[in-house]
């Protein structure tokens, strides 16, 4: 290697780690200000308290909107993993014109921009009565979260050797067992990884879910979008902190997955 | 002893062939409830918000297309589309200036920096929009350590928190993943060896990079961009959060008009006219992307 492209590694090296700083640090500024004794955003806070803490966990607003979230996010966990799973597998299974269709059709809701969907479906919805309804956030949410799913296990099923199922079927098992003891244990990385991507996706979406809140019923995003909207404090930065934290924990549960995925994948 | 092991093995395979035949024709029954559940839940909601458009809130004897002659003859609504197309160019520019040369390392690092450099993308990409754009709102507002920081250097009469430079420096930090994965994605699968013959050939590094190397990134930087900007124009919640009321974008308009004057004609036509442009552009950056691998495939032919 010569010293002169030696010297453009580094300056390009040097560039990336800026890249990366300025990516991964902005968020970080949630954490120093929950902790702040001042009702200000000011920045480095004048002094420390835990009181913003205090305020998140006695607020039964805060409580309502975390708990509608979790609530939400593991029915829609549940039913995406399934259905996307089941179309995953009936994409790779079948032959025809109409399969690109189908996979498009299943993947749209996200590649459409939010805001067109969620006008729809609030449209939609308030004449099916199911706006402000625990029932309306599951189904959209899992409409959303359906893609993701399909896409991770479509991903796992390309390394899936479709012989194993042939295998499978000319021993005389079904097709229950064939998935329950051959397919289902190869693509579970991709399932998993799915059902993590699902419920992340359910616990973030906003635009939709927007439309769908009312006084009764939000999730957090809107919680924090409306505290924002009203008064700027940092129980904000104390409920997003948590939302910090409960993210890395979950890129961490994945980045095991992965590591097991690989390991199977350098075994077999 | 033969012929039954041939019998065997045949019947063997006929009842595979059959189990295979049985599976052919089960698949599509397993897609009958996803695509069941998304024809319910997205297909019809987007087609029936986009009827809407021709009929709701239309005066009578006007002709179906009033909302759409409404959205665009007005002057503030036409300087609002225009003003998202601005932001959404800078922004995509902007996002392929910082990401390409990010993406460019990834194909040269080995696996574990890798690994760390697809992390440090995607750990803010998972993280909830609401909490980075409300770390953004801390960082851009007056008091703020941004402003604070520029201060230092006499820089003193700038304003983020509010304006469209608010909003582009949100969502550039936003949109970055969705540039640099694909963007690597596609560099990946460039041989470099192609560099190492350009320049035994007597090019010079830099010369190699921008005549051979850049030329063949082109079909992974249009799709990175094509996302980062489709992105970019559906954007509700940053401009809401980093903009202001004077200087919204286009999702703007179509929230207001719904949750607040419930006009679902005048937003499903703004809707209808977001999701033409952003199909337009998808089939114009695929037509674009495939004119230019065959230009360059013909170009390799015949000179």
């Amino acid at each position: 290697m010569s010293s002169g492209r030696r010297r453009s590694r580094w300056v390009l090296g040097a560039y990336c780690t800026v890249v990366g700083l300025l990516m991964l640090l902005p968020v970080l500024i949630v954490v120093p200000v929950s902790f702040s004794s001042l009702r200000s955003l000011r920045f480095p806070p004048p002094g420390w308290s835990t009181k913003w803490y205090e305020k998140l966990f006695t607020s039964p607003e805060w409580q309502l909107a975390a708990s509608t979230s979790v609530k939400v996010a593991v029915v829609v966990t549940v039913l995406a993993t399934v259905l996307g799973t089941m179309a995953a597998l009936g994409l790779a299974g079948s032959r025809g014109r109409w399969v690109a269709g189908a996979r498009g059709l299943l993947i749209a809701p996200m590649i459409i921009p939010g805001v067109i969907i969620a006008v729809g479906i609030y449209y939609v919805f308030l004449r099916w009565r199911l706006t402000e309804s625990y029932l309306g956030f599951v189904l959209a949410h899992t409409m959303l979260a359906i893609p993701i799913v399909v896409i991770t296990v479509s991903a796992s099923l390309q390394n899936f050797d479709q012989q194993l199922i042939k295998a499978s079927q000319s021993l005389g098992a079904g097709p229950v067992t064939t998935f329950r003891s051959v397919t289902l244990p190869l693509i579970l990385p991709g399932v998993l990884t799915g059902a993590l991507f699902a419920f992340l996706t359910s616990f973030d979406e906003s635009i939709v879910a927007l439309f769908l809140s009312g006084p009764g019923i939000r999730t957090l995003p809107i919680q924090i979008f409306q505290s924002v909207t009203s008064a700027l404090e940092p129980t904000i930065a104390a409920a997003s902190t948590l939302l910090l934290v409960l993210t890395t924990v979950l890129m961490i549960v994945f980045a095991v997955i992965t590591h097991f995925r690989t390991k199977a994948d350098t075994r077999g | 002893m033969s012929t039954t092991t041939r019998s065997d093995r045949a019947q063997a395979s006929g009842r595979t062939a059959a189990a295979v035949r049985q599976q052919r024709r089960r698949s599509p029954l397993l897609l009958l409830v996803p695509i069941l559940f998304v024809l319910v839940l997205f297909a019809y909601p987007v087609l029936e918000m986009f009827r809407q458009s021709f009929t709701d809130f239309v005066e009578p004897g006007s002709g179906p297309f009033e909302n759409y002659v409404w959205f665009l003859g007005d002057e503030t609504q036409r300087t609002i589309l225009l003003r998202t197309f601005v932001v959404a160019i800078g922004v995509t520019a902007a996002c392929l200036v910082i990401g390409f040369p990010y993406a460019y390392l990834m194909t040269l690092v080995g696996p574990k920096v890798r690994l760390l450099m697809i992390a440090t993308i995607m750990l803010p990409f998972w993280t909830s929009l609401l909490v980075r754009l409300y770390a953004w709102v801390i960082l851009l507002q007056p008091s703020g350590p941004l402003l604070s920081f520029l201060r230092l250097f006499g820089i003193d009469d700038l304003e983020l928190l509010g304006t469209s430079w608010g909003v582009a420096i949100g969502s550039i930090q936003v949109l970055l993943p969705f540039l640099v994965l694909p963007l690597y994605a596609s560099l990946s699968t460039i041989d470099r060896r192609l560099l190492d013959a350009a320049e035994s050939l007597g090019a010079k590094p830099r010369v190699a990079f921008f005549r051979v190397y850049l030329p063949l990134a082109v079909p992974g930087m249009l799709a990175g961009s094509t996302i980062v900007f489709i992105f970019m124009l559906g954007f509700y919640f940053t401009p809401a959060f980093l903009g202001s009321s004077t200087n919204s974008l286009i999702s703007q308009q179509v929230v207001n008009q719904i949750s607040r004057l419930l006009a679902f004609g005048r937003g499903g036509a703004m809707a209808l006219v977001l999701l033409v442009l952003t199909m337009l552009l998808l089939a114009l950056a695929a037509l674009a992307s495939r004119r230019f691998t065959r230009a360059l495939g013909a170009g390799g032919r015949d000179e």
